[in-house]
């Protein structure tokens, strides 16, 4: 390890190795810091198809996709460690940030010019959805459950109930079935199912596994082991009824219930939090509040699709080479971006017009034939639908961004 | 005359999900709607005729740095061919080192799918 570097990339997935990439490519030297024994973060343990998509027009699985990321990295020599943890980020001046980052051998001190902040996110756990019991053996979170199974060759159980009817859930059921377990039910809060209907279609009825929507697990009850779960039916704003108590046996809970933002190591630095993504605030270079501490990928918001998470790197670093060639961003005259009607959430938050940028947005709600609107750039874009399980990804022109005095707003109107 | 039956599928090729409707008279496909693009009208054919699937699972490795090596079959597979490839791979075991794209195993089940591994080990 050198003792100073232009940029400190702290996460080994996607969003960091991507970041990571490009910043070598930029001329900045670069050392990247990932937690576990391994490169490549979540995508490393999903055996099945549906990545990059967009990125390299191909669709292939989580396994291929970030081999073809690793080789990349590889082949332009950047310094990383694995088993390397970093514990802080201390802002140290406008220019300097120190990080303390445990490896196999002690504890370091390094200075970065800049950080790149891409450690991913962190499942709910129980306690966070309401579900009470015993604290037994066999309740595992999807990631933990996908690890076992697909990294390590263990299977997590024999009889399953999955929290959860996002993609991930969706897809964690088809994964138990084929590997010989048996999934009891799927259990969604909502009265739609959260994930693609093209998931429920080949991970749920391909097997004839039962979904349980409006329904929430209240209980998991066992000695030693989960032994049953009880899941109990939800009225319109969601609170369990009495008297739908339903009890399922089985061995094993694997919950899915949704992934937030792990910011754990940038919060102490005093980034500005986000309530709505429970992500970092940032501006259209992905720099936070912190000057210097870059975001990108799920510790940004949460994303569906690993092509964006990449994305977000790539813009990151690009963020970056601009700070350390100039000592800082210039001061620029920035734009809020407003949440209009049914937009729940949208990143970056502030916008410049120096650079064409891109918006990612959620949806609150479902809703067909709108148009998305931007009314103080005079921009609108039809939409067949919008549906809160799919990203919106809209690219702003910097020309379309300069039309906008303080503010722009992003709204979903219906077709008259 | 033969009888006239309606199909109601959701397309899975792509995140849009299209419903696609195939109406056959006996064993005859005569009519397809509902499609978005022509890959929704080739799904629902294929559905109808002979559903197919890519597989995809981990195989047990020998020497490597992950107990498993993650494979996938090259093409899709008749949909209940499924539980006996499973069953199939569950046996399989390689030695490492494994690289991606190499095949794990030939011709699985005469389907003329190879499966192929999809990570390093
Ligand atoms: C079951 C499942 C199915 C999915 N299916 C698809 C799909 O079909 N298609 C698709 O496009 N996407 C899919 N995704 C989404 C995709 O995997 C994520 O969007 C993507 O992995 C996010 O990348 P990331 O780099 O932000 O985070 P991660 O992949 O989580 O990587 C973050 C890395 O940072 C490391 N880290 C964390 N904290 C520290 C620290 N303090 N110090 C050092 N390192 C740290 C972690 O160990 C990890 O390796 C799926 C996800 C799941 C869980
Ligand atoms: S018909 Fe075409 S657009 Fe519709 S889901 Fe299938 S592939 Fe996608």
């Amino acid at each position: 390890m050198r003792s100073e570097y232009d940029v400190i990339v702290i996460g080994g997935g996607p969003a960091g190795l991507a970041a990571a990439i490009k910043a070598k490519e930029l001329g900045l030297n670069v050392l990247l810091i990932e937690n576990r024994e391994f490169l490549g973060g979540i995508p490393l343990q999903c055996v099945h198809p549906g990545f990059g998509i967009h990125y390299f027009k191909e669709d292939l699985t989580g396994t291929e996709f970030i081999h073809r990321i690793i080789e990349r990295f590889r082949a332009l020599d950047v310094e990383y460690y694995t088993n390397a943890h970093v514990l802080e980020v201390v802002p140290y001046s406008y220019r300097h940030k120190i990080l303390r980052i445990v490896t196999e051998e002690g504890l370091f001190e390094v200075a970065a010019r800049t950080v790149v902040y891409a450690a991913g996110a962190r499942e709910r756990h129980m306690f966070e959805i309401g579900i009470t019991g015993h604290r037994v053996a066999g309740i595992y979170t999807a990631g933990e459950a996908q690890t076992m199974m697909d990294i390590y060759g263990v299977m997590p159980g024999k009889e399953i109930v999955i929290v959860g009817s996002g993609d991930v859930g969706l897809i964690m059921a088809r994964r138990f079935t084929l590997e010989g377990a048996k999934v009891k039910a799927v259990i969604e809060l909502m009265p739609y199912p959260g994930g693609l209907t093209r998931n429920v279609v080949q991970c749920l009825e391909d097997f004839g596994i039962p979904l349980y929507l409006s329904h929430a697990v209240t209980r998991v009850e066992g000695k030693k082991r989960v032994e049953r779960v009880i899941v109990t039916k939800v009225d319109e704003k969601l609170r369990p009824i009495p008297g739908t108590e339903e009890s399922i046996e089985c061995d094993t809970v694997v919950l899915a219930a949704g992934l937030v933002p792990y910011l754990k190591v940038i919060e102490k630095a005093g980034v500005e939090i986000d309530p709505a993504t429970r992500g970092p605030v940032v501006n259209s270079y992905l720099e936070t509040s912190v000057p210097g501490i870059f975001v990108a990928g799920n510790a940004l918001v949460i994303n569906d699709l690993v092509d964006y998470v990449v994305e977000q790197g790539e813009e990151a670093a690009m963020g970056a080479y601009e700070f350390v060639k100039n000592g800082g961003l210039p001061a620029l005259k920035w734009r809020k971006l407003v949440k209009g009607r049914n937009i729940r959430l949208a990143v970056p938050h502030y916008l410049a017009d120096t650079k064409d940028v891109t918006i990612y947005a959620r949806v609150g709600e479902p809703e067909e034939n709108v148009r998305l609107r931007f009314p103080e750039i005079g921009k609108e874009i039809r939409l067949p639908f919008v549906r809160p399980s799919e990203m919106i990804r809209v690219k702003l022109k910097k020309e379309e961004i300069a039309r906008a005095k303080d503010r722009i707003t992003m709204e979903v109107v219906r077709d008259e | 005359m033969s009888e006239i039956k309606k199909f109601r599928l959701t397309c899975i090729v792509c995140p849009l999900g299209c419903t696609v409707e195939v109406t056959m008279e006996g064993d005859r496909i005569t009519g397809v709607e509902g499609f978005t693009c022509p890959r929704g009208k080739d799904y629902a054919i294929q559905e109808i005729r002979e559903p197919k699937r890519i597989v995809m699972s981990v195989v047990k490795v020998r020497g490597g740095r992950f107990p498993t090596v993650a494979v996938k079959s090259d093409r899709p597979v008749p949909k209940e061919l499924i539980p006996a490839i499973m069953k199939k791979l569950a046996e399989v075991e390689v030695e490492a080192p494994v690289s991606v794209g190499q095949v794990i195993v030939e011709n699985v089940l005469g389907t003329g799918a190879n499966i192929v591994a999809t990570r390093e080990a």
